[in-house]
């Protein structure tokens, strides 16, 4: 049976946990100050800070493009990480760890170095189109694909890792074709597998800023591009608002997903 | 289920061990089956490249061919020539950003290890409700985006924030302390970032230990400090290499949350290239620092993988 932990190794975690929670919980009272700059509120609470993200149009746009980018490049991304994973895993090509590694490389790569690669493929690509280029939904959607894609691709490949390969064996030795081995067998061994890599994939591209801020201007005002400039630029307590809705919205995801799965024993 | 996968995705190492191992199993497995192996029959290896050639296209188009040009970029701009990079080498801001974000960077490495070996403990060997907290405690901030919680930061921290209120209030110090905008709160917000992508390798390491080694200890009459000390620890030490290279490897190349907690003083070698590109414009500079960046992570994945993978795989058997 398990030693369970000291209190002095209880004490240790609470701290770190402390610190984890703590700038989450700060942006709570800040929201509701009822002055236009970053302060505490002053005896008098007041929410309009959350009025201002209904009243003010950019926040509704900026927030329906995100899902717009993180919907399309979520789909692609976890498309191609699907059929890569596929591909190494039924037919066992030979380089497979490099060919992962390779696909790996944008997350490995520092972010600022990535964006920078971004910046010159879109606007390299604007002079050819103006459509997908610099600057438009299509392009910040093929960077975030491309920023995403490594994600996507190792949870899928760590999905696969746990099917037992006997089975694909078995239905390959009765004759089946590569897709019906992918389509009746190994599909729905791993569909929990690819539905995760689908959100991560998601997340990942909803809360997108370091690419992001390299390869957009004026037009393609993402969500984390807004509160970039509400930030960085000047800081607007309506930041706060949305920092609360978001953190509520993850926070009772994480909780109910906790509360339906059931717990591994230990 | 989710969180022992990102455990992995978040481990490049572990999961190469993982796919390695495994691919040595199959290696039997197609030699047992004649034409299994994407080598074996023709038919099959056209298959297989169409399931794979699409990502790989994809990333090439629009990756690693761009690549090349940002190197190019760091040789022909303003002038063709390795200017920029004599430049890196001398000019004294240049170097002195280097040498800050490395103290940073290595900072940061080591307070983010430590807590997330804290928590990671708990983590793993807690009781049901404690393994439920910490959990909870550490895929929430990860599941936030950085922006979010550098302005946590801020509202932390600025002279209006909560911490100097709180002072104020109480009568302990009369004019705000500035506790933003500095080192000190690039530093706090970092290690905010990468505590969970060090506790998750942390964690694997961890879940990995054979519970009859400690229990051997503790029949030998070890007490729990020493049990931690010479038992536990050693055996979790792959999992602590891992984490700090891949923590270290992750703050090089971080800009936003400097960029933000910062306030344009304490700039780290990602955020120079960021004003060299936007503010300041001087793309050749910006270019060779990029390429400076790259080659930086390429030797120390290298160093991964040649020191920590084989301790890695050993320490998981």
């Amino acid at each position: 049976m398990i030693q369970r932990p000291s209190p002095i190794a209880l004490a240790l975690a609470a701290l770190v946990a402390a610190f984890l929670l703590a700038p989450l919980l700060a942006v709570i009272p800040i929201s509701l100050t009822p002055a236009r700059f970053l302060t505490m509120p002053n005896g008098e609470l007041s929410l309009i800070h959350y009025r201002e993200l209904i009243d003010n149009p950019d926040w509704a746009r900026s927030i329906l493009l995100s899902l717009r980018i993180g919907l399309v490049s979520s789909v692609i991304a976890t498309a191609l990480a699907l059929a890569f994973a596929l591909g190494v895993w039924m037919f066992q090509p030979p380089f497979a760890a490099l060919l992962v590694g390779f696909v790996m490389l944008p997350m490995i790569v520092p972010p600022v170095v990535s964006a920078m690669i971004l910046y010159f493929f879109l606007t390299s690509l604007s002079q050819v189109s103006e459509a997908v280029g610099y600057d438009t939904w299509l392009g910040v959607t093929l960077a975030h694909v491309v920023m995403i894609v490594p994600c996507a691709t190792l949870l899928i490949l760590v999905a696969l890792a746990q099917v037992d390969r006997r089975i694909d064996l078995a239905a390959r030795g009765l004759g089946a074709s590569p897709l019906q081995r992918v389509v009746t067998i190994i599909l729905p061994n791993i569909r929990f597998g690819v539905l995760t890599a689908a959100l991560m994939a998601f997340i990942l591209s909803w809360e997108e800023i370091g690419v992001t801020l390299f390869v957009t201007s004026v037009n393609a005002i993402t969500l984390p591009r807004l509160i970039w400039m509400g930030v960085h630029d000047n800081i607007d307590p309506a930041i706060a608002a949305i920092s609360v809705v978001l953190i509520v919205i993850t926070t009772l995801a994480l909780v109910g997903r906790m509360l339906v799965q059931r717990d591994e024993p230990a | 289920m989710t969180t022992q996968r990102l455990a992995a995705a978040t481990t490049p190492s572990s999961l190469t061990g993982e796919g390695s191992s495994q691919a040595a199993g199959l290696v039997s497995d197609g030699r047992a089956e004649p034409g299994g192996r994407m080598t074996g029959r023709g038919a099959s290896k056209w298959v297989g490249l169409c399931f794979i050639a699409p990502l790989i296209a994809f990333l090439a188009l629009v990756y690693v061919i761009p690549l090349a040009g940002v190197a190019e970029w760091s040789v022909t701009l303003p002038k063709p020539g390795v200017g920029q990079y004599e430049r890196l080498a001398s000019d004294p801001l240049v170097l002195s950003v280097f040498l800050r974000t490395f103290r940073i960077c290595a900072i940061v490495t080591a307070t983010s290890v430590a807590a997330a070996y804290a928590i990671a403990y708990v983590w793993v060997r807690g009781t049901r409700m404690q393994r439920r907290l910490t959990e909870l405690c550490i895929l929430i901030p990860f599941l936030i985006s950085i922006l979010t919680r550098a302005f946590g930061w801020l509202a932390l921290l600025s002279n209006r924030g909560l911490v100097n209120s709180w002072l104020q209030a109480s009568g302990l110090i009369d004019s705000p302390l500035q506790l933003t905008y500095n080192e000190f709160s690039v530093i706090l917000g970092m290690t905010h970032v990468l505590i969970p992508f060090a506790a998750f390798p942390l964690a694997s390491a961890m879940r990995a230990v054979d519970e009859r080694v400690l229990l051997a200890a503790r029949g030998l009459g070890a007490s729990r400090l020493r049990i931690f000390w010479s038992v536990f620890l050693p055996m979790t030490a792959s999992g602590v290499i891992g984490a700090a290279l891949i923590v270290f490897v992750f703050t090089l190349g971080f800009f936003v949350t400097p960029a933000i907690l910062g306030g344009g003083r304490s700039i780290m070698a990602a955020e120079l290239v960021y004003l060299r590109m936007f503010q300041s414009p001087d793309w050749g500079l910006g270019a060779a620092v990029s390429v400076t960046l790259v080659v930086i992570v390429g030797l120390l994945m290298a160093a991964l993988f040649r020191l920590a993978r084989p301790a890695l795989l050993g320490g998981a058997r």
